[in-house]
């Protein structure tokens, strides 16, 4: 029997699983080969504008040429500005939630429930909350630091998850290990609980950083559109997200610069969630040999 | 200091650093009604609805047909990527095998990563002249529906693969010794299963297209209109305070934090509607 007719033939529950079977096929493939497509047309289009002095000149012709060296500065300032105020920040939250506090007491009730309302909240509103509070409100102006704090906001809530996913996972008897031997709970910390928590913590740190790197509406009002090259943290910075924007939407005949710095940025969040994942792995196996 | 001492010293920060973080959500709070409370006293919150059109500058705040445009564009795109979303995470967790599984895993988080500006970018350049071939302008409620849908894709396939990993191996077996074929075991007894996980995966989905800005901005044309098509250009409201915002002033700049605010509880009680369903289980 040809296999048109036995297809046709098939009983009728047969006929059901084959269905769901091709229709599940097919989303799965529709959902890849898009996803191929976006990549394919970021790497194709930026490889013809990219090359080393894209990387180490400055924009000129409003981005159409040149490169975008100060950008890649002020994105790196802006990131160093929100992990150096958000990851001090999310440590001590997430050890104070898992180590100093009942899980189910009304304190880590509270702050449980904000952190979940504050990972929901748009990036626009963070936009706005850091023009009015941090531009306006503290005087800092449109800047890298009003920038940066913006992000650090955006990126704590993140952050303190991981970070508590991490310490949850350690081994109470590695706690009451510490407590018998006599140490104090900041050396039980100190050399216990956050060694073994460091994979998570640098997995939640760079979630953080690929959520901060990849933000783009909550910069715009905080640290604004300036292209040179920052002198100050009090100066304005336009990080490769908002480069691409203004490349896209704002100046004509801009599109390939566009893809170009589409891809450095693609490339840098590559880049930075695979040494998160390769470090973790690392950090992991080497976890389990000590214990 | 003494060692007790030391231990005072870290509990009194992380008490500092917790309170910091979660002082954080009621200053953003604070502020949003700050800024906008004088509009609030001058114009009054209903007229933001039924003003008949948006031009501030003339005293007339009608947030209507962004606020619809903003449910359509979210509603839409949840539309498109559900049931694509659900079928990636049927085929890596029960049609092929585990290390095909890994690979479509790896992409769908891959795709997880990719900043929206890009998305933006690869609609207006390859997405938008193609609608446009057929109903011109071609930035549209439509495109703005798919940059979204392929957005949101990563966070409904992510959430509903984790939820079916929750569904208890019995169940499974149970079917197959019933003679359950695949169809009826996956429609019948596995999804309705995880039904739970997976609508609190597509609730934080909706949260996550309602409030995206820069994507939908490139996109959909930005014409404050009600759209009587698919393919009629539309604002969204996260798109009209990042387009308003440079140079709004005065009762103009409170009603976009009105919008601002209107954003953050929308998208707060869907998170937390969410976080209800699972009880947490998805939070991270």
């Amino acid at each position: 029997m040809p296999d048109v007719v036995r297809a046709i033939t098939l009983e009728p529950h047969r006929q059901r699983d084959r269905a769901l079977q091709v229709a599940v096929y097919a989303a799965a493939l529709l959902v890849a080969a898009s996803f191929a497509a976006i990549l394919w047309d970021i790497v194709s289009n930026g490889l013809s504008r990219l090359s080393w002095t894209f990387l180490t000149a400055e924009p000129r012709n409003s981005g159409r040429l040149g490169g975008i060296y100060p950008i890649i500065i002020s994105t790196l300032l802006l990131l160093a500005v929100a992990i150096a105020v958000a990851l001090p920040l999310a440590i001590g939250t997430a050890v104070l939630l898992v180590e100093f506090v009942r899980t189910d007491s009304v304190g880590a009730r509270i702050v449980s429930v904000s952190l979940d309302i504050l990972a929901g909240v748009p990036s626009i509103v963070f936009g706005l909350f850091g023009n009015a509070f941090f531009a306006i409100f503290l005087g800092f102006g449109f800047s890298i630091l009003s920038g940066g704090l913006t992000l650090a906001c955006m990126a704590l809530p993140i952050m303190i998850r991981t970070t508590e996913i991490g310490l949850r996972a350690v081994p109470d008897d590695w706690r009451r290990g510490a407590a018998a031997l006599g140490m104090t709970r900041s050396s039980a910390l100190h050399h216990i609980l956050l060694p073994a928590a460091a994979p998570a913590i640098i997995a939640g740190l760079m979630l953080g950083i690929g959520r901060a790197a990849a933000e783009t509406a909550a910069l715009v009002f905080t640290s604004g559109y300036v292209d040179r090259m920052p002198e100050s943290l009090f100066d304005s910075g336009r990080s490769i997200a908002v480069h691409i924007y203004d490349l896209t939407m704002n100046v004509a005949g801009g599109e390939r610069s566009a893809y170009a710095a589409a891809l450095v940025l693609v490339g840098m969040l590559v880049v930075v969630n695979a040494i998160a994942l390769s470090l973790s792995h690392y950090l992991l196996r080497r976890r389990v040999t000590i214990s | 200091m003494s060692r007790s001492r030391v231990d005072q010293v870290l509990g009194t920060s992380l008490g500092v650093a917790g309170g910091l973080a979660t002082l954080l959500i009621a200053a953003i709070a604070l502020f949003l009604m700050r800024e906008s409370w004088a509009v609030f006293q001058s114009v009054g919150i209903r007229r933001f609805l039924t003003d008949t059109s948006w031009n501030p500058t003339e005293k007339l705040f009608g947030l209507a047909p962004m606020l619809l445009a903003s449910v359509l564009t979210g509603v839409g795109a949840v539309v498109i990527a559900a049931p694509l979303g659900l079928g990636s995470a049927l085929c890596s967790r029960f049609y092929v095998g585990k290390q095909m599984a890994r690979v479509q895993r790896a992409i769908v988080t891959l795709m997880s990563g990719i900043p929206s500006v890009v998305f933006g970018l690869w609609g207006l350049v390859v997405l938008v002249p193609l609608i446009g071939k057929y109903m011109p302008p071609g930035t549209s409620l439509l495109a703005a529906m798919l940059v979204l849908a392929l957005m949101i894709l990563p966070t409904v396939a992510l959430t509903a693969d984790a939820a079916l990993a929750a569904v208890p191996a019995a169940l499974n077996q149970g079917a197959a010794a019933l003679g359950l074929s695949r169809e009826a075991t996956i429609l019948h007894v596995l999804l309705p299963a995880a039904r739970t996980g997976i609508v609190a995966g597509i609730l934080l989905s909706l949260g996550r297209a309602l409030g995206e800005t820069m994507a939908v901005l490139m996109v959909a044309g930005n014409v404050v209109l009600i759209p009587a098509s698919l393919f009629e250009p539309v604002r969204t409201l996260t798109a009209n305070v990042a387009l308003e915002m440079a140079y709004a002033v005065g009762d103009h700049r409170a009603s976009l934090f009105v919008s601002g605010l209107a954003l953050t509880v929308a998208v707060g009680a869907l998170a937390i509607a969410s976080w209800r369903m699972t009880e947490g289980r998805f939070r991270a």
